[in-house]
């Protein structure tokens, strides 16, 4: 059994005639150590799906389950990073990552709690930014502090929801580096949601697409079997990237068309409407 | 505040508002001199007013006391029936915010109460309290709460779920997620409910004074009615007005230091 296991994970909101589904038969195992990226349409249920793994959502059906047990609600074993940073805007940076070291190592002592936040502020290169609250940092400094919170708690999983989709394609590229880094010092597992493949290349072990909403379920796996650190710039050429990430595509391309094909008869809901354009597809927030 | 910005530049904020008021002065003596002969000159108010505005904190009598001595009075008076409307309403609207049950219970009785005069609750202490003290401090915690309550409840509600999520995913403990997340985010909602409460407390004060006729800047107002000074009674307009707008400045300021971009 795998360290982290999703089995035939099912959910839906609404009730009734209103009922949408969202994910539908999700299985998927992650190994200890690896770093698995889940790419997929914008509003296809990613977030539901991290949710879920965090413990905020529980399934309809199936189980999740971290190293034999199961899952049920949000643990500091499952360090989040959230989309939109999800810092406590009243507290500098220092301290919204010292209210987390504080809740998971409660039993140490205060400097070692301090030395331990100061360790972290440091990792991700915010050791000067340490006083400023969130409002003071760019986009990218703010996610560096989710960052670093989430890998203070000392997880065993890290969990990452679109944690570089809100950011400007230079700062992306920064951040993406540093996350290559972060992962190749802490060996952690983690499972990064994204809805760039290109991110999924760079970062990943391996590539798990998850389709078109709705009732979304995850894909075959695509092994990144590349040496790392792995060079951006190369990724244009090097025909293991290219053939890659045009089988990842393909396959979100044809489980859009086949969403498509299905749904006069499961009914046009609106999500159905945008996975039939991957172009303008926005993001579709969970209730 | 972007009019303490520009006032660095230019002096407009001083003499605008100069203006404002001389012309207010002229309008007033000049209809005090035309069709209204009962209302006293600018000059005449002035003239009567003096030694309650130059020994501001004597006390010659009872009801003879500088104003600014009787404007204390009424401010502790406010302070007392303001601290139980703060003390009472903030949990009550901490209630409303985090339960939709009892805000669901509760809601319509609070839209009901909002809007009753402070004239009809005075009576209603009197018969509860017996005594006219009493009763107009209950006066002026009923009238002032609300704003707190709501403003409470609309911060609760209106907390992101990102926090929440932060809260559920650290596992703070209920008492530790209302002091590291609830209350700080909430505080800046409550704290403009905090300043319109203080409003509507010193609004309140110069009804529930008249009232009861306790020493204070409403009482002496009312009391200088009778004796017919009318004077007076323009000076306690004009000192209401003022202490008013400086204890708003006040909130606001706080308010403005609580305020997180």
């Amino acid at each position: 059994m795998a360290f982290l296991e999703l089995r035939g994970v099912c959910k839906s909101y609404g009730q009734g005639p209103e009922e949408s589904h969202v994910l539908k038969g999700i299985d998927l195992g992650v190994e200890k150590g690896e770093f698995v990226a889940i790419v997929g349409y914008s509003g296809a249920g990613k977030t539901t799906l991290i949710s879920i793994i965090a413990g905020l959502l529980a399934p309809d059906r199936g189980d999740v389950t971290l190293d034999g047990r199961a899952i049920r609600e949000p643990g500091p074993d499952r360090g989040v990073v959230f989309q939109n940073y999800s810092l406590l805007p009243w507290l500098d940076v220092f301290h919204n990552i010292y209210l987390a070291v504080d809740q998971v190592f409660a039993d140490w002592s205060v400097e070692k709690k301090k030395e331990h936040t100061r360790k972290y502020v440091a990792m991700v290169n915010l050791t000067p930014a340490s006083q400023k609250r969130p409002a003071e940092l760019s986009g990218g400094m703010r996610q560096r502090v989710a960052v670093a919170r989430a890998l203070a708690m000392e997880p065993e999983v890290l969990l990452l929801d679109e944690p570089l989709g809100a950011l400007d394609a230079l700062t992306r590229a920064t951040l993406q580096a540093e996350l290559a880094r972060i992962h190749q010092v802490s060996k952690k597992t983690v499972i990064l949601i994204t809805n760039d493949v290109d991110e999924g290349l760079l970062l990943a072990d391996r590539i798990v697409p998850l389709g078109a909403a709705p009732a979304a379920s995850l894909g075959p796996s695509f092994s990144v079997d590349i040496e790392r650190p792995r060079d951006r710039k190369a990724m244009n050429h090097d025909p293991r990237f290219k053939a890659l990430r045009t089988g990842v595509i393909e396959w979100l391309v044809e489980s859009a068309a086949e969403r498509r094909r299905r749904r006069p008869v499961e009914g046009a809901t609106k999500a159905a409407e945008m996975s039939s354009n991957p172009e303008m597809a926005y993001e579709q927030e969970v209730p | 505040m972007s009019n303490a910005k520009s006032g660095a530049r230019n002096p407009d904020w001083l003499y605008l508002p100069l203006l404002g008021g001389v012309a207010i002065v002229i309008g007033w003596a000049l209809v005090s001199s035309s069709v209204a002969e009962s209302l006293p000159s600018p000059l005449r108010t002035w003239q009567i007013s003096k030694p309650y505005i130059l020994a501001p904190f004597e006390k010659r009598g009872e009801l003879d006391q500088g104003i600014l001595r009787f404007t204390w009075y009424s401010l502790i008076r406010v302070a007392k029936g303001y601290s139980l409307a703060i003390v009472v309403g903030t949990p009550i609207g901490f209630f409303l915010g985090v339960s939709t049950l009892f805000a669901k219970s509760f809601d319509p009785i609070i839209q009901i109460l909002r809007p009753v005069s402070p004239l009809a609750w005075l009576p209603l202490g009197l018969v509860l309290f017996g005594k006219p003290e009493p009763a107009g401090i209950f006066t002026i915690a009923m009238c002032s709460m609300w704003p707190t309550v709501l403003n409470t409840a609309l911060g609760v509600r209106s907390i992101p779920q990102d926090y929440l999520n932060v809260a559920k995913v650290l596992r703070l403990s209920r008492g530790k997620t209302l002091v590291k997340v609830l209350l700080p985010a909430a505080l800046p909602y409550m704290f403009t409910g905090f300043r319109l409460s203080l409003g509507i407390a010193w609004l309140v004060i110069v009804a529930a004074e008249m009232l009861t006729g306790a020493p204070g800047v409403g009482g002496f107002l009312w009391q200088e009615y009778n004796a017919l000074i009318y004077e007076h009674i323009i000076l306690c307009i004009i000192t209401i007005g003022f202490v008013g707008f400086l204890l708003d400045r006040l909130m606001s300021g706080l308010e403005a230091r609580l305020k997180i971009a």
